[in-house]
């Protein structure tokens, strides 16, 4: 039955003959040699035989599928698998050895697995009735066409995110509206509630670190001034930049991490518990209850936030002055009353709105689109805090244009 | 394969006292599992199923007692011994533990890649064998378990437990959350591998249907300790209130004209 016909294969028929598997001298394994799964080729006149031999259990498989992989199957005898040899098979030793029994058939060799004791058959036949789908396994993508996929995806993604977010802005807005028509519908305790947690806790480390970028531009700024002899333009430089920039950029960007985070977290995780759709169902505007009083609360907060963030920014200024470039607290004080402009402060606290508004949107948003899965959770989170901190610095350039524009 | 490895158990547990604070979940647990059965564990709410289970599988240590799988004490062996005990064994945990963010094939190389050398395309291959081989359709491979629906991921799960093609398989609730046509599969499902693979399998379970199904034995946890040992007729005649309840209510009924 072995009379071969097979097409394109070279026409050695001995290429099995000298073959003989060689795991044995690799003794180098942790599992003893004799129990590796191995095999061994011996031939008489009439066919081949190809004897599996020791544990044929995934954990002693080794490099036993790539030799059979190998195997040249062109061979014009019969080729006969005997498997009485096996010590120990499970389903994974079985599937080789099934797959290498359906090439010869396939090459035209209408062979048997002999010596198959029951139990040994029963784990050929559940390989054998999967056989075809498995062989439907999909190939892998080329890593680098993966790469290209993932990060048009992603491309994608935040546009989309954009987009849904600047929708979400309006439903927000809209709802929020709608409260001030009728005042019952405004949510006092949730606001107040929020205005503590996200305001009233974050001062602390508003003033710290806004004290110690002032303290910091202080340093640089005098030490770069006194080159001039100009030292007492630092009063300046730490007035404009913390009044204008820092004092609210760096409050956005740690309520971004502190406020719009947990927001974020929140509403994400009520709505991976369903809590969301439970309220919607009992008839509650999920908008209304969960995102107008956290984005009010913030809007209430960061003006404020930003307030303490100029006072602990010159504060820190004025200590580095006084320490290393000896300028008295008088002079300082009397500077910043006669060259800073009030607008200046103005400039830096009619952002922080603006900035919180984009924060708590963001951060909301991220929380409503959290899924069933614990892994969406910290995954938005991530994208809110990123975006929102990115959204802050646009607006933040957009309007440094704009006042630079109107020479406010 | 000695002849003694056919009759000493599998598994068997000891005298196992478990307590967190105050409150005592097992007085005094003794179990033994033989190789080949598919023992079912039940018991009412808070009796410690699956803290038996976790036990023996070395997740939670007991404060008195000992558990031996394979004749091995596990508290007393080294890492290395450890893990070669721990890959034969398989669990499956109640709504399947795949990790998010791998794919139902990925999820399952994760033993085969950690503990063997076979080449990427065979594991591959017994991962695709191993989906099919759960009943779940070969589209599912590439599938993250979030995209799953809760039956699929108990199967992808035992699918993972499978990996490795361990002696024992562990299931936790294997059923909860099934709708019965999905459960009855299930139970099928778990049966036909026992007789395939030759498994052992540890069961705890709330569903009476599987337990009419599958189970070989049954032990009965109650009053900090194993009720009952025994097949479904031993269940029949223990008398006791919350065994002859359990065993004997309408919903039994139901399973055993159903079974």
């Amino acid at each position: 039955m072995a009379s071969l016909s097979l097409p394109d294969r070279r026409q050695d028929p001995y290429k099995l003959r000298v073959w003989r598997d060689d795991s044995r001298d690799h003794g180098a394994d942790k599992i003893l040699a004799d129990a590796i799964a191995h095999f061994e080729i011996s031939e008489d006149d009439q066919e081949v035989t190809i004897s599996f031999l020791g544990r044929w259990v995934v954990s002693c498989l080794g490099d036993a599928d790539q030799r059979i992989r190998n195997i040249d199957c062109s061979h014009e005898k019969a080729i006969r698998l005997e498997v009485s040899g096996i010590d120990q098979l499970d389903t994974a030793g079985a599937w080789v050895i099934y797959r290498f029994h359906r090439r010869l058939s396939e090459g035209g060799m209408g062979i048997g697995i002999a010596g198959a004791e029951a139990r040994f058959q029963t784990l050929f036949d559940v390989v054998a009735e999967h056989e075809e789908h498995v062989q439907k396994i999909p190939p892998h993508k080329h890593p680098l066409r993966e790469l290209f996929e993932r990060t048009g995806r992603q491309v994608e993604r935040n546009f989309q995110d954009l987009y849904n977010s600047v929708g979400f802005f309006g439903l927000s807005l809209a709802t929020f509206l709608r409260g001030m028509v009728d005042f019952r519908r405004f949510r006092a305790v949730s606001f107040v509630h929020h205005l503590e947690h996200a305001g009233f806790d974050a001062v602390t480390i508003i003033f710290t670190v806004s004290f110690l970028v002032g303290a910091v531009i202080a340093y640089m700024g005098g030490e770069l001034l006194k080159e001039f002899g100009a030292e007492v333009l630092t009063v300046d430089l730490i007035a404009y930049s913390v009044l204008r920039e820092f004092g609210v950029l760096l409050s956005a960007i740690m309520i971004a991490g502190r406020s719009g985070s947990a927001f974020t977290a929140q509403i994400g995780s009520m709505k991976a518990n369903e809590e969301i759709d439970a309220m919607r169902t009992l008839g509650l505007n999920p908008v209304e209850l969960l995102v107008v009083p956290r984005v009010l609360a913030l809007v209430v907060a960061m003006p404020i936030l930003t307030f303490i963030a100029d006072v602990a920014g010159i504060f820190g200024g004025a200590l580095i002055s006084l320490f290393s470039l000896d300028v008295s607290p008088a002079m300082f004080v009397e500077t910043l009353e006669n060259e800073i402009e009030l607008r200046h402060f103005l400039t830096g606290l009619v952002k922080a709105p603006v900035f919180a508004v984009l924060i708590g949107v963001i951060g909301c948003y991220q929380g409503m689109r959290v899924q069933d899965t614990a892994e969406s959770i910290g995954e938005h989170t991530t994208r809110s805090v990123v975006q929102a901190i990115f959204a802050v610095i646009v607006a933040d350039a957009l309007f440094a244009m704009f006042f630079q524009e109107i020479g406010f | 394969m000695s002849s003694t490895d056919l009759q000493d158990p599998i598994i068997s547990v000891h005298g196992i006292r478990n307590q967190f604070g105050e409150h005592v979940v097992h007085k005094d647990v003794s179990l033994d599992v033989k190789r080949g059965e598919i023992i079912g564990i039940v018991g009412g709410s808070g009796t410690g199923k699956s803290v038996l289970l976790r036990t023996i599988i070395g997740l939670i240590r007991p404060t008195a007692g000992y558990v031996r799988v394979f004749g091995e004490e596990l508290s007393e062996l080294s890492e290395t011994k450890r893990s070669e005990i721990e890959r034969r064994w398989g669990v499956l945990f109640q709504d399947g533990a795949l990790f998010s963010s791998l794919t139902v094939a990925e999820n399952i190389q994760v033993p085969l890649k950690e503990h063997t050398k076979i080449s990427k395309k065979l594991m591959d291959e017994l991962a695709a064998l191993k989906i099919r081989m759960v009943g779940l359709a070969h589209e599912a491979a590439l599938k993250y378990p979030g995209e799953l629906s809760g039956g699929m991921r108990k199967r992808a799960g035992l699918a993972r437990a499978l990996a490795l093609d361990p002696e024992i398989l562990f299931l936790d609730e294997p059923t909860a959350g099934l709708d019965p046509i999905g459960a009855a599969r299930f139970d099928i499902l778990v049966k036909q591998l026992q007789e395939t693979l030759g498994l052992t399998v540890f069961l705890v379970t709330h569903d009476l249907d599987t337990l009419h199904a599958v189970c070989d034995r049954i032990a009965v946890l109650g009053e900090g300790k194993v009720l009952v040992v025994g097949t479904m007729d031993d269940m029949l005649q223990f008398d006791h209130p919350w065994v002859q309840e359990y065993f004997t209510g309408p919903r039994a009924r139901a399973a055993k004209l159903g079974g």
